[in-house]
């Protein structure tokens, strides 16, 4: 069958086998080099592979301590089944993606980071063990004291360390579903840095930023912060049912978009109006966890509107030392190009030091863009200025850099793939990915 | 008002889906299977996700001598039972092997018929429920393919027909399901045409809605009862020359 990211680019003929048991996903390893795939959430090409082995049918939760908000739970299991289960009890994921449907496995493999990285960490902070099958179906227990070097190649490793069987995490206490949330407009990049600066206190901070906009405007934002509310906060209806926040599902997309419906025009336009909405809406307000986390889960399928083509993420993050050149430098590449990015976000990460995993000190920049001429053409410019700048590259969300591009920004997985070829997991783990990196 | 439920077959796909659904309305859920061991991940799951009281029981449907038994062992006479358990062998070994045909035949008709007669008693004495048996489209009418299978449904379907019939007017109510094709572990590998393959939670919500609302015979993806209507009106002079 066809297999593909979330951005449908690209594809690839590839079985999919769902086992339903560790025995069954054992006798799998037995048949050639696997890809554990999750909810497919990711952009490109990391969990597509000749075989991919999904853990569709291992999603059980086994265990909750409310002591410590410890959660151990089957790989296959997703945010937002944790989120249905156990916000009514106060209970909310320590870090989350803009996504709820992401599975555990998959926000550990790419060690995922929230609004709050800056603050509170990536994912992999609040795990504290992993058990993990090995190439020849041996499960072994990995955490900061057992095993610890896988367990650090496994946050962050694509699936290429072993296949994550199940896994306990910490979630964080809540007193409510509903998010204080301030919003701000800033006209321009530098406004828009000061004011990531300014509210480096907050746990939750992001900003929307606007790619076609040019001269004196460039980089202008929606910058949003946040905070989970506490019962106080709440006006007195709300507080007699404090998780009861919540937004709908609205329909899914339901066929692919032609390809015109996407163009320069129309991006520009909608970024217009995005940036006078949030202008208008500037201020506190108290917004429900489900559009304040994941807007975008709100329109479900909605990578259909980029059309049958599909489309590629380029998400990097630039040190914080060369963050406004390095930023400016991108945007300027873009807008030059012409092709427009529909979905631009700018987040400040906090420090982090780690085997694998994608953050550093600095600003993450992620676009999208629909997958034509003019934005592959630009690819690798950016690329280029990413790396100029000591940027490095986020493989949740990539499809296409090369393998030089990532040796040159990112040395730290040279050990890890020789670590691989050692102990018999690169014959056993694998993907698209993996072989385009020489992982 | 949620009451119990008794899942028999409740490592199936189908079964975990309805265990999920009922569980998700509060049921009390009382899981039965021949491993009872692999349905302690299910059960925790359940309690989990849902907060409710889950229990795992033993059960094998070929031994219909400890059916009494385990019913008396059941923590509580349920409210509704959903009986998912079933076995499609392969035609082929059926033809020849009249053991592995025996198999299909107890595995579909006799085991699951029998313990839902004995609970339907149960619960005629005590004045109320609700018994949901999964039985099959293969069962409307004989194949070529499959029919050793589909004639120990069709024998499961008639003998539901018969206890709703035997329990009407009282507090007893009779459930077939006859979900069409399921992506499940049964028919994991086939070939089955999208439109007409539902999924295993889709099966769950039609027979919650089908409790609800006291149906008697659902087929799950509604095309279903078209092709089926079709089927069984055709006369067998022709029907005997399909291959279907
Ligand atoms: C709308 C949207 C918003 C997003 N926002 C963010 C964001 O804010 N921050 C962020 O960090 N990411 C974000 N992402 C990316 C997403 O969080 C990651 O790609 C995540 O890994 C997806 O999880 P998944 O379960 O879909 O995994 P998949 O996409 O199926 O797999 C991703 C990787 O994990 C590996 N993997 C999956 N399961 C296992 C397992 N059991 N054992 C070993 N390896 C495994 C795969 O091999 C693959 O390398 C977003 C994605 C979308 C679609
Ligand atoms: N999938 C379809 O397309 C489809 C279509 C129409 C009807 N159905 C019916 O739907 C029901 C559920 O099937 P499914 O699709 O979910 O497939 P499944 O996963 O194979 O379910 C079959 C269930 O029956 C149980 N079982 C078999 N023999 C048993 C025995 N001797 N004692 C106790 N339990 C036994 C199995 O238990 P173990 O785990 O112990 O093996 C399993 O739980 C079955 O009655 C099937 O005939 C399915």
């Amino acid at each position: 069958m066809q297999l593909s990211g979330w951005g449908r680019y690209p594809r690839t003929e590839g079985r999919l086998s769902t086992p339903r048991t560790e025995v069954e996903l054992a006798a799998l390893l037995t048949g050639g080099a696997i890809t554990p795939r999750g909810m497919g959430r990711a952009y490109g090409d990391p969990a597509i592979g000749a075989h991919a082995v999904s853990t569709r049918h291992l999603d059980r939760m086994l265990a909750f301590d409310a002591a410590t908000g410890q959660l151990v739970a089957e790989a296959g299991v997703t945010l937002g089944a944790i989120i249905k289960a156990f916000l009514p009890l106060g209970w909310f994921p320590s870090v989350t993606p803009g996504t709820q449907f992401v599975s555990l496995g998959g926000a550990i493999a790419a060690d995922v980071h929230g609004k709050n990285h800056h603050a509170e960490g990536s994912f992999g902070a609040f795990v504290d063990w992993i058990d993990l099958m090995g190439p020849e179906g041996q499960v072994s227990r990995c955490s900061r004291t057992e095993n610890a070097d896988l367990f650090h190649w496994t946050l962050g490793g694509m699936g290429l360390s072993g296949f994550i069987l199940r896994a306990a995490i910490r979630l964080k206490r809540v007193e409510s579903g509903w998010i204080r949330q301030t919003t701000l407009a800033a006209p321009h990049l530098e406004a828009a840095l000061e004011a990531f600066e300014a509210t480096y206190s907050a746990t939750y901070s992001m900003a929307w930023i606007d790619c076609a906009a040019t001269g004196a405007r460039m980089g202008r934002s929606i910058v949003m912060n946040g905070e989970h509310a506490r019962l106080a906060d709440l006006p007195p209806a709300k507080r007699a049912q404090p998780f009861a926040a919540r937004g709908h599902l609205s329909p899914r997309v339901p066929f692919d978009f032609p390809g015109f419906v996407l163009n320069p025009w129309t991006i520009r336009a909608f970024n217009e109006l995005y940036y006078l909405m949030g202008k208008r809406g500037a201020g506190p307000s108290l917004t429900g966890w489900e559009p304040f986390f994941y807007p975008l889960d709100a329109i479900r399928d909605w990578n259909r509107i980029y059309g049958r083509r599909g489309f590629i993420q380029f998400q990097c993050v630039v040190p914080l030392e060369t963050k406004a050149e390095g930023l400016r430098a991108i945007l300027d590449a873009i807008t030059r190009s012409g092709a427009g990015s529909f979905l631009a976000v700018l987040k400040r990460f906090g420090p982090q030091e780690s085997a694998l995993s994608f953050p550093m000190e600095g600003y993450t920049l992620a676009l999208d863009f629909p997958v034509t001429h003019r934005s592959l053409d630009l690819m690798p410019d950016l690329d280029r200025i990413t790396a100029d700048f000591g940027g490095r590259f986020y493989l949740a969300k990539d499809s296409r850099i090369s393998a030089e591009t990532l040796r040159r920004t990112d040395p730290r997985w040279q050990a890890f793939v020789e670590m691989r070829r050692e102990t018999g997991l690169a014959q056993a783990f694998t993907s698209a990915q993996a072989s385009r990196l020489g992982l | 008002m949620s009451g119990v439920a008794l899942i028999l077959g409740a490592t199936s796909d189908i079964a975990r889906a309805c265990a999920h659904r009922y569980g998700a309305e509060g049921y009390t859920l009382q899981l039965a299977g021949r491993d009872p061991e692999a349905l302690e991940a299910d059960a925790q799951d359940l309690r989990l996700r849902h907060r409710v009281k889950v229990s795992t029981h033993r059960f094998d449907v070929l031994e219909t001598a400890g059916f009494a038994p385990f019913v008396d062992a059941l923590p509580a006479l349920p409210d509704t039972v959903i009986c998912a358990v079933g076995f499609m062998g392969t035609q082929g070994t059926s033809e020849k092997d009249p053991q592995a045909a025996a198999l299909v035949m107890r595995s579909n008709y006799e085991g699951p018929a029998l313990i839902l007669g004995l609970l339907a008693d149960r619960m005629a004495l005590r004045g109320h429920g609700v018994l949901i048996g999964i039985s099959s489209v293969a069962g409307d009418r004989g194949r070529a393919s499959n029919y050793v299978y589909g004639s120990a449904k069709a024998g499961f379907t008639a003998f539901l027909s018969g206890l709703r019939n035997r329990f009407h007017g009282t507090d007893l109510h009779v459930i077939t399901v006859k979900p069409g094709f399921v992506a499940t572990r049964m028919t994991e590998g086939m070939d089955l045409n999208p439109r007409l393959t539902a999924l295993p939670e889709q099966v769950a919500e039609a027979i919650w809605q089908a409790e609800k609302h006291r149906r008697d015979v659902i087929y799950v993806k509604p095309v279903w009862r078209l092709v089926m209507q079709i089927i069984t009106a055709l006369p067998e002079i022709l029907f005997k020359r399909t291959r279907l």
